[in-house]
């Protein structure tokens, strides 16, 4: 990463490929960042921007895939209608390190985004839900005051139209030039999601790659069911702040999702293109049982 | 000794032995140093004033981790009885990091818990510097379980650089245990009484922090990350770490006027360890206030104010 907004936690951390947070250039060709084959633009989109000869998933407003074309693959065509894209970051604190965060703000707002999580509602296989999904292109995905308050805002939706939440997360932890609001944003969705849950509605979150530092260790991490795409980088600190501390190479393989499930802390790794029937299904599931114990 | 104060206090430290020293000489030979002894308390005041009434957002920071400054456990024995610290998480380890259990503020039971660092080598190894790991934090949880299960107030004493990040904690997801804990606090059953008593450090703090009423020792600092974290990685140089504090703005004061604590306990002039019988008394006050005021809630209502509290954190713009 570039340090661009991003989290306190995951920098240094990254594979290599496109680390700019802007999408990749509308070329013909695209290099696998997983294999370094050479991929034929078209076919990618065909694939979901998944490898077809290493299985890398291209992350998501990060080397391919946009936030619109992921929310395309998870929901009915045409359904997605966009909540609380209003709701803008601006600078509490007067912050400014190399650059001031006003600048880096004006900056990714230049690129056509508005903000670090798209949200709103939508319907899957006809069953009506709400959705976040956060956009890593912009400033890192990173936790913000507006980044918290559109999830609990769309949070709210969900408990007052009494249909699922489902989150995807992609980001590199905490806006540090927020300061302690971006850290009290984990409470803040937290809190909320405690209602959720006593309201016996569903949350799915899904995580892909990055999902690191205080999104990990709030929302991202309390659905009741937590799918992950393949490969993702998932967790707490950041892999140089851990070699600093312990001083020593971290293990093959440390913090991706493959990881996560063999240590019991997600419940599936699920390939892009299967990601909307795991999620219709359970939510489906879900959702039948809950009308029949509501009616009884 | 002599390296446990601080650059910026040693003068008023010196000054302070000289005047011992001179009083202890006076009494002992019978001799009479009066007025040269009140020229130099005059100018340890003096000292003292310009020193503590300018403190830097750093210097702050500097209070905060200040080798001498009162730990939870020194609260710990002087503010409750009958204390019985309770260990494990019931599902790995105990973690020493995170200490807890019930107890008993003038007289009515309660739950305590909070982050420990350590004085000595020996104690800052044995609690890994005050940087819990999830069974710490899962210990925690089920100590706030058994407080709702009882209708004991819970009562947090915040003092951690951070959750520790290492290899060991991530396998036993950290994430998931501060998240969790911090959704579970939220809608905790009982009222939650949240000190900040010196570093408030990103996650690792919040996850025993979601409270009713949230209150900061005048010295403690709360940020997001480390000065020197945010230095590294912003500034790309960590001796930046004054710089990054001050733009952070960690101080009990900036977190007060953003609206986000709900009080700062103060502390006496030069900070919590210069006289740590007033800070007790101090706490002691707040902690008796918070009770009798929270304790008779209706329950409900505490949670949707609680809920409230956090909700309202947050500075964005919104357009139509
Ligand atoms: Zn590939």
């Amino acid at each position: 990463m570039t340090g661009e907004g991003t989290g306190s936690m995951a920098e240094g951390s990254e594979p290599k490929g496109k680390n700019d947070g802007s999408p990749a250039p509308p070329g013909t060709w695209v290099k696998c960042p997983g294999c370094d084959e050479i991929l034929y633009r078209r076919e990618l989109e065909q694939t979901e921007w998944v490898c077809h000869s290493c299985n890398h998933h291209f992350g998501i407003s990060r080397d391919g895939i946009s936030v619109e074309e992921y929310l395309g693959l998870l929901l009915d065509p045409g359904s997605f209608i966009e909540l609380f894209g209003g709701i803008t970051s601006v600078d509490p604190l007067g912050f400014k390190d190399s650059t001031r965060y006003k600048d880096r703000l004006a900056k990714a707002t230049a690129t056509g985004r508005r903000e670090a999580v798209i949200t709103g509602r939508g319907n899957l296989d006809g069953l009506p839900l709400h959705i976040a999904v956060m956009d890593f292109g912009f400033l890192g995905g990173s936790m913000a005051s507006a980044v918290g308050e559109k999830i609990t805002r769309t949070a709210q939706e969900a408990l007052r139209a009494e249909t699922p939440l489902v989150i995807v997360s992609a980001s590199g932890g905490a806006r540090m030039q927020e300061g302690i609001f971006s850290l009290m944003q984990m409470a803040k969705t937290s809190a909320l999601l405690g209602r959720i849950a006593a309201a016996e509605l569903p949350y799915i979150s899904i995580l892909t790659h990055p999902t690191t530092g205080g999104v990990t260790a709030s929302f991202a991490s309390l659905g009741d069911v937590i799918l992950a795409e393949p490969g993702a980088l998932i967790g707490f600190a950041g892999q140089r702040v851990i070699e600093q501390t312990i001083k020593q190479k971290l293990p093959e393989g440390f913090q991706r999702s493959e990881f996560l499930l063999e240590h019991g802390m997600i419940d599936r790794i699920v390939p892009r293109r299967e990601m909307r029937g795991v999620l219709s299904t359970l939510l489906r599931q879900f959702m039948d049982a809950r009308a029949v114990r509501g009616a009884a | 000794m002599e390296t446990s104060w601080l650059d910026f206090e040693k003068p008023i430290v010196e000054l302070e032995q000289k005047i011992r020293d001179l009083r202890e000489f006076a009494d002992r030979e019978g001799l009479e140093f009066g007025e040269a002894i009140h020229k130099l308390e005059v100018k340890a005041e003096r000292l003292r004033r310009e020193v503590y009434s300018n403190l830097t957002p750093w210097q702050r920071v500097q209070l905060a981790r200040h080798p001498r400054r009162p730990y939870f456990l020194d609260y710990l024995d002087v503010l409750f009885t009958d204390f019985t610290e309770l260990h494990g998480d019931r599902c790995f380890g105990d973690d020493a990091a995170i200490v807890g259990g019930p107890a008993r503020f003038e007289g009515r039971p309660v739950m305590v818990l909070g982050q420990q660092k350590g004085r000595n080598t020996r104690e800052k190894m044995a609690r890994n510097f005050g940087m819990p790991h999830p069974e710490g934090y899962r210990k925690a949880l089920r100590l706030m379980r058994l407080a709702e299960k009882f209708g004991m107030p819970l009562i947090t004493f915040v003092d951690t650089p951070g959750a520790y990040p290492g290899i060991g904690a991530e396998e036993r997801g950290q994430s998931e245990a501060i998240a969790r804990n911090l959704r579970e606090m939220a809608g905790l059953r009982v009222p939650i009484l949240v000190l900040v008593i010196g570093e408030g450090g990103s996650g690792g703090a919040l996850a025993i922090a979601v409270g009713d009423r949230i209150l900061m020792l005048e010295n403690s600092v709360y940020s997001v990350i480390t000065a020197e974290g945010c230095a590294a990685i912003l500034w790309k140089d960590q001796a930046k770490a004054p710089d990054a504090a001050a733009a952070m703005k960690v101080t009990a004061q900036d977190i007060l006027n953003f609206g986000i604590i709900d009080g700062i306990v103060p502390e006496p002039s030069g900070g919590a360890h210069r006289d740590p019988a007033a800070v007790t008394q101090a706490l002691r006050d707040e902690i008796r206030r918070f009770l009798t005021e929270h304790a008779s809630l209706p329950v409900d209502q505490l949670l949707d104010a609680r809920l409230a509290k956090f909700l309202r954190i947050g500075v964005y713009a919104e357009t139509a």
